[in-house]
């Protein structure tokens, strides 16, 4: 009698408990960074703060930060998924197989992850084309240098930061043929003293303008120390360090995607889906352009970006040709989806090789 | 005026207490931080140390703790038979790394063949690569009367570059659309090292607890381990005594740099599953705390290792559960080293509260 009663009560509990949860969806968020890193962890955390700032009580958020790409994720997601989250955001692409390895064991749970290419029936995809954003820094930065070098520190040789370099490239030189890209690879998506570092490097070899493809806010600091040398910030607007050195900025904007994946998990009309979202879509913004560069320049910016948003121009167009001088696109055309995915080779001009 | 007066003898007491009030210590303070930062610090502390064991989930997260411990063991074994005779190595990050690339390695050349001799092909392979990585620092010392500290530690770094370009090179998964990583080894059966998943049980975890045998029958039942303790203590002594130095430096290098490797290996064909260029998070480093923690003895480790174990994941869980932040739980961490060090102090000194005296 006693183990029935017990048991009943567990139940009654039990009942009770997912009762209270199925009034609020549970959405958990795993960050790379910290949220103060000011750039792409901070900007995924306010799309966060957006979803709760949409849905009020109906919604509970969750998230861990600093969370290192491989079985430390595996294990982070997992505790999401246990502790009842109905949706969880995996926003680094090292957490693409840990993402699917949890997503099998959780059928009942969504998954979103970040620009990753692994997809499943509980598993969606979501990037933005951050290389719309780019063309229109490579022009700016193509008007703006003095000294025809400039400084560009990658993350990561994978297709996504390969895209970003192409595209400034083309479109600084495009403005300016006597442009010169230096690379540094920093191997890191976040780490302030490499980044530091890497743009001090940049600096001292004639480069005045830096580009980044990292997170921190290290390289403004150490262009400012510079003094004469312009940045742009990098997943968030950065805007601490406007008008100068900071003169733009490439903006990634999550919430409208987050509250509107978090509303399809509410309706119950959640599918698996691909999203490659750009400025047309407002999932990039171009942060304001500072004073510091002419109007006329920035007009031509603005437009560029006009352009780009409507559709009306790719920042991949031909005639393009690849860095070993094999033809790519011919005029007029422009590159397909598949083959910016998947993009691992420089276009021609560009110094140096892919770290293979 | 409060005297440090050093004791004619270590304590032996205290010797064993002071990792058990370091730890209650941080409890005490870690809770104090936790509830300034607007945390119940009762739940806080019962979340990272009950509820990994004897929470709700715990059915998860006790296999976890063996996946989380096991290397921490591992290296930390063989860190510790180095650190009692003096010798330090503090690269045990870089041949972990060397260890996984090594092992994983011989795995993916053997892919996609199905045979029982790859994995213990693999395990030679992880262990061969750790011990030469540390045969580096440990023949340049011998030979050359380098530092030891620098060598390892600057070797870690050099084995970072080398796990970037294996990721993006050589062992780069052909069929990943150009992405960085090799294949998963999780999805290939002969070069696995787990036994059962759901309890965390791999390979690693069984070699982990043979170590801590073997260093215990090796420091109190065998010539080398008494010559590795004398060595520790009384160099002088040692060298009366017949002590070869060089051969001694050139064993305890080796055996942590192969303990290391195999940790690696173990790591990268069960939990991580593929070498790719985040694949060390730091078990190199944290090992030495370990090491330390356990009062370099291999029972103490295996101790330290499950706290540290614990402390990484009732972290975790405190992050989301909780919205702590990570960098509270890296504090909470980091006093755990702190106090022990601080209270290791009494081991050897004795606090008197003596009258201010003319001198």
């Amino acid at each position: 009698m006693k183990r029935t009663s017990l048991l009943a009560g567990v139940a009654l509990a039990l009942g009770l408990a997912t009762g209270a949860m199925a009034d609020t969806t549970k959405v958990g968020f795993v960050y790379v960074g910290p949220v103060g890193d000011g750039g792409w962890t901070y900007e995924h955390d306010q799309g966060r703060k957006a979803v709760v700032e949409e849905f009020g009580d109906k919604v509970e958020t969750v998230y861990v930060e600093n969370v290192a790409e491989g079985p430390d994720a595996e294990r982070v997601i997992t505790q999401m998924a246990l502790q009842g989250a109905d949706l969880i955001f995996t926003t680094s692409f090292g957490y693409m197989d840990q993402t699917v390895n949890v997503a099998k064991k959780f059928p009942k749970v969504k998954f979103e992850h970040a620009t990753g290419y692994k997809t499943a029936d509980n598993v969606s995809v979501y990037s933005a084309r951050f290389y719309e954003g780019r063309a229109v820094q490579g022009h700016i930065a193509g008007k703006m240098t003095k000294s025809n070098i400039v400084g560009y520190i990658a993350s990561f040789p994978i297709p996504e930061v390969i895209r970003g370099i192409n595209s400034a490239y083309i479109h600084a030189k495009k403005v300016n043929p006597d442009v010169q890209f230096k690379i540094i690879w920093a191997y890191t998506w976040f780490d302030p003293a490499k980044e530091a570092d890497a743009a001090k490097a940049l600096i001292e070899q004639g480069a005045d303008v830096v580009l980044q493809h990292t997170d921190s806010t290290a390289p403004q600091a150490a262009a400012k120390a510079a003094g004469n040398v312009i940045t742009f910030g990098q997943a968030s607007d950065m805007s601490e360090y406007a008008p100068f050195p900071r003169v733009s900025s490439i903006i990634d904007d999550w919430a409208p995607y987050y509250i509107a994946r978090t509303k399809a998990v509410m309706d119950g009309t959640w599918t698996s889906t691909n999203t490659w979202d750009g400025i047309g879509a407002g999932m990039v913004g171009i942060g304001e352009i500072s004073d510091a560069v002419p109007a006329d320049v920035k007009a031509e910016a603005l437009a560029l970006k006009d352009a780009i948003a409507s559709g009306e121009y790719s920042p991949f167009t031909g005639p393009l040709k690849k860095q070993d001088g094999s033809d790519w696109l011919g005029d007029g055309e422009t590159a397909d989806d598949g083959t910016l995915a998947g993009m691992n080779f420089y276009v021609e001009g560009l110094e140096g090789d892919i770290p293979q | 005026m409060i005297v440090m007066e050093k004791r004619p003898q270590p304590s032996r007491a205290w010797s064993l207490a002071t990792p058990v009030v370091a730890v209650l210590a941080t409890m005490v303070f870690g809770g104090l931080l936790f509830g300034v930062l607007g945390t119940n610090p009762f739940v806080a502390i019962k979340t990272i140390f009950w509820d990994p064991i004897f929470g709700e989930f715990a059915f998860y997260y006790r296999p976890q703790l063996l996946v989380k411990g096991a290397p921490l063991v591992l290296i930390a074994i063989g860190l510790s038979l180095g650190f009692k005779a003096g010798i330090w190595n503090i690269g045990a990050e870089g041949q972990y790394i060397m260890g996984a690339l090594v092992g994983a390695g011989v795995g993916l050349a053997f892919y996609p063949l199905d045979a029982w001799y790859i994995f213990p092909l693999m395990v030679i392979a992880g262990a061969f690569g750790g011990w030469i990585w540390a045969m580096i620092p440990a023949v340049l010392k011998v030979k050359f009367g380098t530092n030891e500290i620098l060598v390892s530690l600057m070797l870690v770094y050099v084995a970072e570059q080398l796990l970037a370009s294996m990721s993006l090179g050589l062992l780069k998964n052909p069929e990943g659309f150009g992405f960085p990583g090799s294949r998963n080894l999780n999805e290939y059966a002969s070069a696995n090292s787990w036994i059962l998943q759901d309890a965390g049980m791999h390979w690693g975890v069984v070699a982990a607890l043979i170590a801590v045998i073997f260093a215990y029958v090796l420091l109190n039942r065998h010539m080398l381990g008494f010559q590795i303790r004398l060595t520790g203590e009384a160099p002088r002594a040692a060298r009366f005594a017949g002590v070869n130095p060089a051969r001694l430096i050139l064993f305890c290098l080796g055996t942590s740099g192969m303990l290391a490797g195999l940790a690696g290996m173990f790591e990268v064909a069960g939990p991580s599953g593929q070498v790719s260029i985040d694949f060390n998070v730091g078990y190199g480093f944290t090992a030495i705390i370990v090491a330390f923690l356990g009062r370099l003895h291999p029972v103490g480790i295996l101790l330290a290792g499950g706290l540290m174990a614990l402390t990484y994941i009732g972290g975790e869980i405190a992050q989301g559960n909780l919205g702590l932040p990570a960098a509270a739980i890296q504090v909470f961490q980091g006093m755990l080293l702190f106090f022990l060090l601080a209270l290791d102090l009494l081991t050897s000194y004795r606090i008197r509260f003596a009258k201010k005296e003319v001198a």
